[in-house]
């Protein structure tokens, strides 16, 4: 009950409320006590103003109200705004009026809040009084807003704890409000009281409410600010710079006018651009800033800013010329790999903390000693100055004076101790001293020679001053400063001249004492040498004493003996009589030594003269010399810089500073180098140039100083510098070349420039007064000694091999045989010095091969798996696409070998199993072998690349390019679309079920219809010469058998199979001669081995055949007739078109009507003729024979033919030749891109060849010709069925992937095999040597594609020859396959098609009009007269009758298969009929395979009456016995499926010249009528 | 499938064209495709793809993204013809044919993990000037018969190209079988080092 009860008391609440509202509108409303509406308008004031804080910022309206420093943030917290909305959930009140809501729930809010301080206090109600006071009291502000500002005191002193303080003041407004709210209750509650008593018993209920929690959910409305107000309040934050320009005033400092430098004349650079707008903006964005804004802005007012950077003119030279080339300045130089040799030289520790080494180079100042631009003056100037250097330096060291002095001290000690010994008694020691101090008194000599330089450079000084100063007078300038002055010290002449006088007599003393010892020595030597002399003469004269003695007592002395004694006579050789020494010349001592005194000193009493060089000359201003000024203006344009070269590379370079008039220039700067190479050289490159154009001067290497060297302590040296640049001038420079100085010409000086730089190269000294030397004491003597330990470094790498070498260096460098470092080396010393290695005494390559071969080589060739690799990079023809060999051996089989080791040893012996012909069986070997060989040429070829294999491009539009331009413009949808080719796929990403061959079978025209068995045809008609067939209509077979079928009887069902890759398909079965199919069939294609690459797809040999059959129905059982029929159904063949794959997939769409290939004789079928019936077309149609079909072939996605392959062949043709069928090809190719155009062709052995040389007249068999000896015409067909005879093989087939290959007439019948060219080529060259006028049509025909052709002229009319079938057609044949005629051949001259239309009915073939035809060979460029690559005559071998009967074997190969063809059905032959078939194949032979069919059919009739036969004989040339079954194969004669059918066979081989077989298969099934 | 002995190695590879960097071009669109040798095939994932068009972001950092996803799994008994990646890059010119924007291609990393490739690319340049401007004008461009031109080195001496841009693709490799077949990729250094840290001595008293 209690629950009920609160939810009644919460209704009545609720009621309540709406009732306080109520009352509070009426109190509002009414106001009729003065009291209370005073009240309440003061309630309503601070409703206002609480009203403010809570949907504003409380803070500003209670900084308004009470000023206080309340902060805003705290003054908002969460109970606050509880009391706010405590009931919102609870109550339904409007809140649309927001005062008096808020007014109700304070009110209701107080007056709960009354309840629970009443109930708190327990009290019940407070009396009128109490309330009142409370009231009153509360009312009074004051205390509040003191403390108030206690507060706000007490949080200046300690505002660390401002969550408190913040929790203060909520809790501090909160009272406020209460406050406020309890009076307004008190109001309310009193009012209440007074009104309705009801409220106050649900004072606990509404405690209650109060505490629910689930009130504080907030509803509000969304903010809005106005948008004055939201400006004005943005206003204060943001700051929009205006794009206004600035005044000048702002911007500068107060009452300074702007100052702009430019009018001053000063440089101002160009400021870089920047949009006013942009600059105006930054600028009042920098004002706005307050402070330091106006450092901004310069003088003039303006964006301080540095002069824009931007060269203007492009840095980078142009690439390109138009001349198509580089420039050569840019050109690619190739130079040869070096190896750097700083690689390896970085210093040991660079990148550790003290490892930056730092050089400084001090490059001060350089002094021209020559310069070009020296005047005369100058020369004389410098050399003055150089000789008054050497004086300073002379005097600074004062040679003279030293050695005066030590010879004085020198003969005063001899003195003294001759003195103190006194002659006598002089002790050995000191007569060595003396000899030894006497042998040092020639320092005399050493000072005399000094005295005399002395003496001659002053000299020398004195005389160039005066040709200074006499140039200087004649050029009546002054260029150099110099000016010597000439100090004469004087000296007491007596004095000096004592002296004098003095010196030469104690040198003169000396040197007789000298000359006396000297006599002396050589007296005695002389005595010596006189002694010997005597006693030699002595002995001589008793020797010859003796001789006369002897010769006296014995006349007859042997001769040998007086010889002997002659030899000793002569080996005595008298020595020189020595003379004696002179006396030493003691007057002329004295004269000598006087004459030079005289000449190296100064005169006694002459005053020494004292040079002093000065540059306090004044130089002549320019005016005064009018000779000078060019010199002096080039001066001033010179200007050098040094070049600071560490390395060999260039580090820095010093500004370059003009040269002086003085020729001096100073530089002055340093260079610090921070190095991390080893220092190698330190090169300073001294640059002359004149305004921007420098040149290498000369070049100074400092040494790279020692590590002790150090900045700061180094004096700077002088470096002499000299160029051998030879320069003249047209001034007064002297240039650098030979000069003389005198005006006669002579004395010719040869002066180069010259100079010294001064600088200074040290190591720097880092911070801590740490030299930042590499630390080269560590390695001993710095880099030599680092070098010396490092072996490799030392003796080089090479030398490490050389063990003598090796220990050479060991011992060198004397390596510390115990430091670990070194134990390898001591060891291996060890060793070698013992004598255990021997050096080998040869040089070896790679001599580390051995050890990365991973196999060896046995191992690599016993492997299956390297062995296929390796074929397959080879390109072997089994291996060349075999995909994933298997990673392990064991994964091949040896298997994969077997074809290509048979193919190998195939190479030597020939398989005669297969072919049936021996020769046939070496022609194919030797096919097999050039297709080899012709291969791998093209193997090779095709790696070559050119552009266009890589690069597809367009090309360059030859006419205008303009026409080009209006391409751009054609319509995207024109009206009249053309057609476009369709899109092709690169034969890559295709796999089996891809590709399908569409074929679509349209109609058929004069099939033969059946002849009723029964009856015998009317007349037959003869063989017909071919001049017939075109001079009129034929009208050969009539009409008649129409008639003869019962009515509603077919006269045939055609159906059209297509066979291809053992796949069947057929039409439906259409009635009548000329049916229409309309019928697309869809055929499957698999390439060989699922490879659908190019050359892979081109090497499909897969015909299409399409054979059109007669479907027969025959009742099986005539017998059960009535209640059920039974019909067999039977088909016969009526002809077939073979097209092959290749042809279908190079031309990739066959579209065309086609000649059947029908059997001369059909048994049981006649062709029918509908004369005039249909007028027009088929009156043109039946012109020619046979049966046609309309046909169009495509593959199903176009498949990319394989690419032509561009003809790069070696040729022996004239290059004028070759480029003359390069243009005339080319042209033809863009006037009629769709006209071929052969002028080169590529002969059998790979070689470009020009195609006429291919025609020249070639005699066929003389047996053919013998054949018809009186009829031409016959034998021009025999000559045309030969060579149709010859086997027909595409090249596309035999050499895949590669161009056309022409072979010569005597290769074409070796081979006996080739496509049209061969056949045409060897047909033309027999009509032409036949007397017939004949060409070699180069065109495209269906369904072979391109093709050749052969054309003659005959009584006017002009015939083309198909020479692979040997049909021929006139010229206005509709059903001529050939479609379009490219060009004309013959022996002299190839004519290009330029006639309006291609084809050969609309054309003309006279070659003569140049309108027509476009002739190779022209007036402008005449026939060089080739020579033809034909034999001369061809050579044609017999035919073996007997080998062509042995052949005949075929037959029995034929009727095996058949009998292999039917497994399930019993395969009788009929003998009789055989035997019969046979005879006629000869028949056949004989007329060409023409009309001989009713004969026949006559003949077999007879015989064969109880049979209904039906069998056709084919024709076909022999080259391998596949062909020929897969022909028998296609007719199908084997499906016929009645029991009691036989069959017959008949082959027949007719041999023709060189072994051209032609084949006669006669093949017939019979089934016996009755 | 794990056999003792297997007699083909994986290779995975998933990835993906990141991005480019050609300064001068915007909207771009990139074909990729795998060239590897005969002994390689690939077992699953498209070998093939094209992109879609990319503009440049308004960012400054001026790369045109594709993050175009790669997944392709290879199998082969014989690293010789390894996989590479040829990316070409076709966009608009100025008249907004199509043209092409550079070829590139870099082999596929051979180490299992995560890598990323820059490729430098590069155009086939005109044979002359006037080809140039024509086919400038034209919007015919030369290209490369066949854009795996770029993977083979035979024949490339006749062709003159231009640097152009920067494709950034991204690789994580995953082998199978590779060190059983004696392929070892990861280098020999590593494997120690990893074995090492892997077994720390369990406990110590």
């Amino acid at each position: 009950d209690l629950r009920d009860k609160l939810r009644k008391k919460r209704r009545a609440l609720q009621e309540s409320l709406g009732k306080v509202k109520d009352d509070t509108q009426k109190l509002t409303g009414r106001g009729d006590d003065p009291g209370e509406t005073l009240r309440r308008s003061l309630k309503a004031q601070r409703m206002k103003k609480k009203k403010k804080p809570v949907h504003q910022s409380k803070a500003a309206s209670l900084l308004q109200q009470e000023a206080s420093l309340e902060q805003p943030s705290h003054l908002r917290g969460p109970r606050d705004r509880e009391t706010l909305t405590r009931f919102d959930r609870e109550t339904d009140l409007d809140v649309h009026e927001e005062e008096s809501s808020f007014a109700a729930r304070v009110k209701f809010r107080d007056a709960a809040r009354k309840a629970t301080r009443d109930k708190r206090t327990e009290t019940g109600l407070p009396t009128e009084e109490e309330a009142y006071k409370f009231f009153t009291f509360n009312f009074d502000p004051e205390p509040q807003e003191s403390r108030r500002k206690d507060r706000a005191k007490k949080k200046t002193r300690s505002t660390d704890d401002e969550e408190n303080e913040g929790e203060e003041d909520e809790e501090e407004e909160e009272e406020e409000t209460g406050r406020a709210r309890a009076r307004e209750g008190e109001d309310e509650s009193r009012e209440r009281d007074e009104d309705a008593p009801l409220v106050r018993d649900e004072e606990e209920d509404l405690f209650i409410i109060d505490q629910s929690a689930k009130d504080f959910l907030e509803l509000k409305k969304a903010d809005y600010i106005g948008y004055n107000r939201r400006v004005l309040r943005e206003r204060e934050i943001f700051f929009t710079p205006s794009t206004r320009p600035v005044p000048a005033s702002c911007k500068l400092p107060e009452n300074v006018q702007p100052r702009y430098l430019e009018d001053e004349g000063l440089y101002v650079g160009e400021r870089p651009p920047v949009a006013l707008s942009n600059q105006n903006i930054l600028e009042n964005r920098i004002l706005k800033e307050d402070g330091q804004g106006k450092k901004w802005f310069g003088d003039d007012g303006r964006i301080l800013a540095l002069p824009d950077p931007i060269k203007e003119s492009s840095s980078r030279p142009p690439l390109y010329h138009l001349e198509e080339e580089l420039d050569p300045a840019l050109q690619t130089v190739y130079r040869k790999p070096l190896k750097s040799k700083y690689v390896n030289r970085y210093i040991a520790g660079v990148g550790d903390t003290q490892g930056d080494y730092q050089l400084d180079v001090d490059v001060s100042g350089l002094i021209f000693s020559h310069h070009p631009l020296f005047s005369k003056e100058h020369v004389l100037g410098a050399r003055l100055a150089q000789l008054y250097d050497q004086y300073l330096s002379r005097q600074h060291k004062n040679l003279t004076c030293l050695l005066t002095d030590k010879l004085n001290g020198l003969r005063n000690t001899i003195r003294n101790m001759l003195e103190l010994h006194s002659g006598e008694g002089i002790s050995h020691v000191t007569q060595q001293r003396i000899a030894e101090y006497k042998q040092e008194v020639h320092t005399r000599q050493l000072r005399d020679t000094e005295q005399e330089k002395d003496r001659t450079l002053l000299k020398s000084i004195i005389k160039v001053w005066k040709e200074l100063k006499s140039l200087r007078e004649d050029k009546g300038c002054t260029n150099t400063p110099y000016k010597l002055y000439i100090r004469r010290e004087e000296i007491q002449r007596a004095l000096d001249e004592q002296e004098q006088e003095a010196e030469i007599l104690a040198e003169v003393a000396e040197l007789q004492a000298e000359s006396e010892e000297d006599y002396e020595r050589k007296l005695n030597e002389y005595k010596r040498k006189h002694e010997g002399w005597k006693s030699w003469k002595k002995k001589q004269k008793t020797l010859k004493k003796k001789q006369k003695q002897r010769r006296q007592q014995s006349q007859d002395v042997d001769e040998e003996e007086e010889e002997d004694e002659h030899s000793e006579e002569e080996l005595g050789e008298e020595p020189v009589k020595p003379e004696a020494p002179e006396k030493p010349d003691i007057a002329g001592l004295e004269q000598q030594v006087r004459e030079k005194a005289a000449k190296i000193r100064r005169k006694p009493g002459e005053p020494v003269l004292v040079p002093e060089l000065t540059a306090s000359n004044p130089i002549t201003p320019n005016e005064a010399c009018p000779g000078e000024i060019s010199r002096r203006e080039d001066v001033s344009k010179r200007s050098l810089f040094v070049k600071v070269l560490y390395n060999d590379k260039e580090v820095s370079r010093t500004d370059s500073r003009s040269l002086n008039m003085d020729f001096r220039v100073h530089f002055g700067q340093i260079f610090n180098l921070k190095i991390v190479n080893w220092p190698e050289s330190i090169k300073l490159q001294i640059y002359e140039g004149v305004s921007s154009s420098s040149s290498l001067l000369a070049e100074v290497c400092v040494p790279v100083p020692e590590s002790s060297v150090l900045t700061g302590s180094t004096p700077s040296e002088e470096l002499e510098f000299s160029s051998n640049q030879r320069v003249t001038f047209n001034h007064e420079g002297v240039g650098s070349v030979p000069v003389s100085f005198t005006n006669d010409g002579s004395n010719i000086q040869t002066l180069l420039t010259s100079g010294k730089l001064s600088c200074c190269v040290s190591w720097a000294v880092g911070e801590d007064d740490i030299p930042l030397a590499p630390p080269s004491t560590q390695h001993g003597a710095g880099m030599h000694g680092l070098r010396q330990m490092d072996a490799i470094a030392c003796i080089g790498a090479s030398g490490l091999n050389d063990m003598k070498r090796l220990g050479k260096w060991a011992a060198e460098s004397r390596l510390d045989p115990n430091d670990p470092n070194n134990a390898s080396i001591m060891q291996l010393l060890s060793v070698a010095s013992g004598g255990e290695v021997v050096a080998p005494d040869y040089f070896r390559l790679e001599q580390l091969q051995e050890e990365f071969n991973f196999l060896s080589d046995e191992e690599l060739e016993r492997s299956r798996r390297f062995r296929l690799i390796r074929l397959r990079s080879q390109e072997e023809p089994e291996f060349r696409n075999f995909k994933t060999i298997p990673a392990t051996e064991r994964e091949i089989s040896e298997k994969v070998f077997e074809e290509y080791d048979r193919r190998l040893k195939e190479g030597e012996v020939i398989d005669t199993k297969e072919h049936i012909d021996a020769h046939r069986a070496l022609v194919a070997k030797y096919l097999q072998k050039v297709r080899e060989s012709v291969i791998n040429r093209f193997l090779i070829s095709k790696h070559h690349y050119i552009l266009s294999d890589l690069v597809v491009e367009e090309e360059v539009p030859s006419i205008v390019l303009g026409l080009n331009l209006f391409k751009l413009a054609e319509p995207k949808r024109p009206l009249k679309p053309r057609r476009k080719e369709r899109k092709k796929v690169t034969a890559q990403n295709l796999s089996d079920g891809d590709i399908k061959l569409l074929v679509n079978i349209i109609r058929g025209y004069d099939i033969p219809i059946r002849k009723p068995h029964t009856k015998p045809a009317a007349g037959s008609k003869g063989a017909r010469s071919y001049t017939e067939t075109f001079t009129a209509a034929s009208t050969s077979q009539t009409a008649l058998q129409a008639s003869e079928w019962p009515l509603g009887q077919p006269v045939i069902r055609p159906f059209v199979e297509v066979s291809f890759q053992r796949t069947l398909l057929q039409t439906s079965t259409a009635e009548g001669p000329n049916p229409c199919w309309n019928e697309e069939l869809v055929l499957p294609f698999s390439a060989p081995n699922g490879d659908y690459s190019t050359s892979s797809l081109q090497a499909v040999r897969d015909e299409v055949f399409i054979s059109i059959f007669d479907e027969v129905l025959h009742d099986v059982d005539e017998r059960e007739r009535g209640s059920s029929v039974h019909t067999r159904i039977e088909r016969h063949w009526l002809g077939s078109i073979k097209i092959p794959f290749s042809t279908i997939y190079m031309q990739s769409r066959i579209d065309g009507t086609f000649k059947l290939g029908t059997p001369p004789v059909l048994l049981g079928y006649s062709k029918e003729r509908s004369l005039g019936s249909e007028g027009g077309y088929d009156a043109i149609r039946s012109l020619s024979e046979g049966t046609f079909l309309t046909l169009f072939i495509t593959i199903e996605p176009q498949l990319v033919p394989g690419d032509s392959i561009r003809e790069k062949f070696d040729t022996q043709e004239v290059e004028r030749l070759l480029l003359a069928c390069e243009i005339f090809e080319k042209d033809a190719g863009q006037r009629y891109p769709d006209r071929p155009c052969v002028t080169t062709v590529v002969d059998i052995n790979g070689k470009t060849v020009f195609i006429t040389r291919f025609i020249r007249p070639l005699p066929p068999p003389q047996e053919l010709l013998d054949a018809f000896p009186n009829n031409s015409q016959e034998a021009t067909e025999l000559v045309v069925r030969y060579v149709s005879l010859i086997p027909f093989l595409p090249d596309s087939v035999s050499f895949v992937g590669i161009c056309d290959l022409w072979s010569t007439c005597d290769q074409f019948l070796t081979l006996l095999a080739g496509d049209e060219e061969e056949h045409a080529v060897l047909l033309c060259n027999y009509f032409l040597s036949m007397g017939k006028k004949a060409w070699l049509i180069i065109g495209t025909a269906i369904p072979e594609g391109p093709t050749a052709y052969v054309l003659t002229q005959e009584q006017n009319r002009y015939l083309i020859w198909n020479p692979s079938t040997g049909q021929y057609y006139g010229q206005h044949d509709t059903f001529c396959p050939l479609q379009t005629v490219g060009c004309l051949v013959n022996a002299d001259n190839v004519w290009f098609n330029i006639q309006l239309y291609a084809t050969p009915i609309r054309m003309s073939f006279d070659v003569t009009k140049p309108k027509f035809w476009k002739p190779f060979f022209s007036r402008s460029f005449p026939d060089p007269g080739l020579s033809s690559v034909q034999p001369e005559d061809l050579v044609y071998r017999r035919t073996d009758k007997a080998y062509a009967a042995e052949l005949q074997d075929i037959e029995k190969i034929l009727r095996e298969k058949i009998m292999e063809w039917r497994p399930r059905h019993p395969t009788r032959w009929n003998r009789y009929c055989t035997s019969t078939l046979r005879q006629f194949l000869p028949k056949l032979e004989m007329s060409g395979g023409r009309e001989v069919a009713e004969e026949h059919r006559l003949e077999l009739q007879s015989l064969l009456g109880d049979y209904r036969i039906s069998g056709f004989p084919l024709h076909l040339p022999f080259s391998e016995i596949r062909p020929i079954i897969e022909a028998v194969y296609s007719t199908g004669v084997h499906n016929v499926e009645a029991p009691n059918v036989e069959f017959a066979l008949a082959v027949y081989v007719h041999p023709y010249p060189s072994n051209v077989l032609s084949v006669w298969v006669y093949i017939a099934s019979l089934v016996r009528t009755r | 499938m794990t056999s003792p002995n297997p007699s083909v190695f994986l290779l995975m590879i998933s990835g993906q064209i990141e991005g480019a960097q050609f300064p001068e071009y915007d909207d771009l669109y990139c074909k990729y495709c795998f060239v590897y040798g005969h002994d390689w095939a690939p077992t699953s994932g498209l070998e093939e793809g094209i992109s879609q068009i990319t503009s440049k972001g308004r960012g400054s950092t001026q790369s045109l993204v594709w993050n175009f996803p790669l997944d392709i799994t290879f199998k082969s008994t014989n690293p010789f013809g390894w996989p590479q990646i040829v990316v070409s890059v076709y966009g608009p010119d100025t008249f907004g044919n199509d043209v092409v924007r550079g070829y590139g291609a870099v082999h596929i990393p051979f180490t299992p993990g995560k890598h990323t490739r820059t490729i430098p690319m590069f155009v086939p340049e005109s044979t002359s000037r006037l080809q140039k401007f024509t086919s400038w004008l034209m919007g015919r461009r030369p290209e490369y018969t066949d854009p795996k031109v770029v993977a083979q080195g035979e024949g490339r001496e006749v062709t003159r190209v231009r640097s152009q841009g920067f494709v950034t693709l991204q690789f994580s490799i995953i082998t199978k079988d590779m060190k059983k077949l004696g392929y070892d990729t990861t280098s020999g250094e590593q494997a120690p080092a990893t074995r090492l840290a892997g077994t720390e001595q369990p406990y110590r008293s």
